[in-house]
């Protein structure tokens, strides 16, 4: 029995979620990852390297540069056939392609896995992460996406598998790549920052939210974060958003910061190591879920904090 | 051009769910029900797009229980033109849902179907690619922004890192995000209105789709729960306990 994991990069570089996926798989048979590309010996030999890796597969074709899901659910549905699991990590990439590939090969997707229990049980959250199901499957071949902050990852040096070239699948050409606008940041990432800074509405504009949130991220090397009110109001840009419809995320210290807790929220970091939460209203639901409270105004505590970090 | 918009009645978001003491499921018994926040989303872009001339029929199609009609009835209200109700009360996996909506696009002939990109109870976030997928058509998910033209539908899409835009073939499918929109508030003479708007039955029998289960849930249990915290004083005891006592910093 063996997985067919789809690599998720930029042509030049192996996105961190893959190695999440690579994990995840370990126990469900021989780990076969899928890199399809335009010019991506980089990726490939990358993939190569990853620990528990047992073969690549690299296709190459100019329609497989950004990534569309309409000719990459065409490729892995062509590779498929050895394969009892297809996996991909729960990213925006993840979760554009991978039911398409389920549904061209008629077969069951379970999505956001936190958990694999054996190969044929899952288990994954509902209702925002109000409970998690656990899911039985005897289907012959079955689609996964797993949630990256749910599994570590792999480690990327010290494998070696074999790399194997294979066909592109024939262009389906039903979508075309426009442009994409993505936002440079030095800052950890998101996802996998082991500290994580959120602003919440109380904020109040995209002004006070860099200069209030940027000092103290600054002096502890973390992501920043942000609810959804705070990104609907424009104070900080979608792909900040933490939470049931943003990003999961499980950094080893969370502190958020004028963020009331609605379970939305709390569904994207409950997971969390440390939670702080430092709120105004010492009834706000945040602090149920928090490890350490602090009740008072943020435009005071969060500069006393930063200064406090630096000393 | 047609569109036609998906609609799943789901507990209400701001309702909290409780898992069941048998711990076979989630308790939804008595609780408020809505349309799927996203879905409200699909329905509102449909109207701004028929509002704009580019679309000139809407048909909103839901499917489940009986009651389903109610959130049918929400979509007619907010300017849907007629809408399509496949009634049954098994548990449907989003593949099935997929299918017994490519048989009613295949009747239907849209040009562009707008849906939610996750329904806030099963979280499964499938069914908009799905449905492209078996409709061998191009999809746009989590579209914070659409154009169309004669040939195309232009979306904007949300992703890791940023914004993407991709250039659809005409039909498309389009799974919508938070930002594409805010949904009306719907006014009572439209609901009103709603009730006299066409409002047509069938089933997946009549669809020729059989409803097949792949997945068997065996358990639902609650999140893990989180020990309760301690109030701190101030900035200083705050950074005491994070480097001495929990050791993250
Ligand atoms: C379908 C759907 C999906 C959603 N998905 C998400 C999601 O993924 N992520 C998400 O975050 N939300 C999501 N939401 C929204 C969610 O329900 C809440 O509305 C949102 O999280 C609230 O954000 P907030 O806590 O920043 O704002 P508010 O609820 O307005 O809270 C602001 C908090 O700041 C405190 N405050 C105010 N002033 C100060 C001050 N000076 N100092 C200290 N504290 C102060 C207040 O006491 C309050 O607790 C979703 C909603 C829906 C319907």
């Amino acid at each position: 029995m063996s997985v067919l994991i789809i690599a998720e990069h930029d042509n030049q570089q192996l996105n961190p979620a893959t190695l999440h996926a690579v994990k995840a798989a370990a126990g469900l048979g021989e780990i076969h990852v899928l890199v399809a590309g335009s010019n991506v010996a980089a990726v490939a030999e990358a993939a190569r390297k990853i620990q528990g890796v047992a073969k690549v597969l690299v296709a190459e074709a100019e329609y497989y540069r950004h990534g569309l899901a309409e000719e990459l659910a065409a490729l892995a549905v062509k590779s498929a056939e050895p394969y009892r699991y297809l996996l991909a990590t729960a990213s925006a990439f993840g979760k554009n392609l991978m039911p398409r590939v389920a549904a061209l090969l008629d077969v069951p997707q379970i999505s956001d896995l936190t958990e694999i229990v054996d190969g044929n049980t899952f288990v994954r959250p509902i209702y925002a992460g109000n409970a998690f199901e656990t899911i039985q499957t005897s289907s012959e071949k079955v689609v996964l996406t797993i949630r990256a902050a749910a599994f570590e990852t792999a480690a990327a040096e010290g494998g070696a598998a074999a790399l194997e070239q294979v066909e592109a699948a024939a262009e389906q050409k039903l979508s075309r790549f426009v442009s994409q606008e993505l936002i440079h940041s030095d800052r950890p990432d998101l996802g996998s920052a082991k500290v994580v800074v959120s602003g919440g509405r109380a904020l109040g504009s995209a002004e006070k939210f860099n200069e209030v949130l940027t000092p103290l991220a600054d002096v502890l090397g973390a992501a920043i974060g942000a609810s959804r009110a705070a990104v609907d109001a424009e104070y900080a840009p979608n792909d900040f958003q933490v939470g049931q419809t943003g990003k999961i995320v499980a950094p080893q210290l969370y502190i958020a910061v004028g963020i009331s807790g609605a379970i939305q929220h709390t569904a994207g970091m409950q997971d969390s190591k440390v939670i702080v939460a430092i709120n105004k209203d010492p009834d706000a639901q945040i602090f149920n879920i928090a490890d350490y409270g602090l009740v008072g105004d943020l435009f005071e505590i969060v500069p006393q904090l930063t200064e406090a970090l630096k000393a | 051009m047609k569109a036609l918009v998906a609609v799943k009645r789901v507990v209400d978001y701001n309702v909290k769910v409780r898992v069941k003491a048998d711990g076979s499921d989630v308790d939804i018994e008595n609780v408020k029900m809505s349309m799927n926040p996203f879905d409200e989303i699909a329905v509102e872009e449909a109207v701004r797009l028929k509002e704009a001339g580019k679309v000139s029929e809407i048909v909103a199609v839901s499917l489940g229980g009986k009651k389903s009609e109610d959130t049918l009835r929400t979509a007619l209200a907010m300017g849907a033109d007629r809408a399509l109700h496949i009634e049954t009360d098994e548990k449907l996996e989003p593949l099935t849902v997929a299918k017994l909506l490519k048989a009613v696009a295949d009747k239907e002939q849209p040009h562009i179907l707008l849906l939610g990109k996750q329904a806030i109870d099963d979280d499964a976030g499938q069914t908009a690619q799905m449905l492209a997928a078996l409709m061998n058509a191009a999809q746009g998910m989590f579209a914070s922004k659409v154009e169309l033209t004669e040939q195309e539908a232009v979306v904007t899409r949300e992703i890791d890192g940023g914004l993407e835009t991709v250039a659809l073939t005409l039909p498309a499918v389009i799974g919508v995000d938070l930002r594409l929109n805010e949904p009306r508030f719907v006014k009572l003479p439209n609901i009103m209105a709603a009730k006299k708007k066409t409002l047509e039955k069938t089933s997946p029998a009549d669809l020729g789709v059989a409803v097949v289960s792949h997945l068997n849930v065996v358990r639902v249990a609650e999140p893990k729960a989180r020990q309760t915290g301690v109030k701190v004083a101030n900035a200083a005891e705050l950074v005491d306990k994070l480097k001495n006592e929990a050791k993250v910093i």
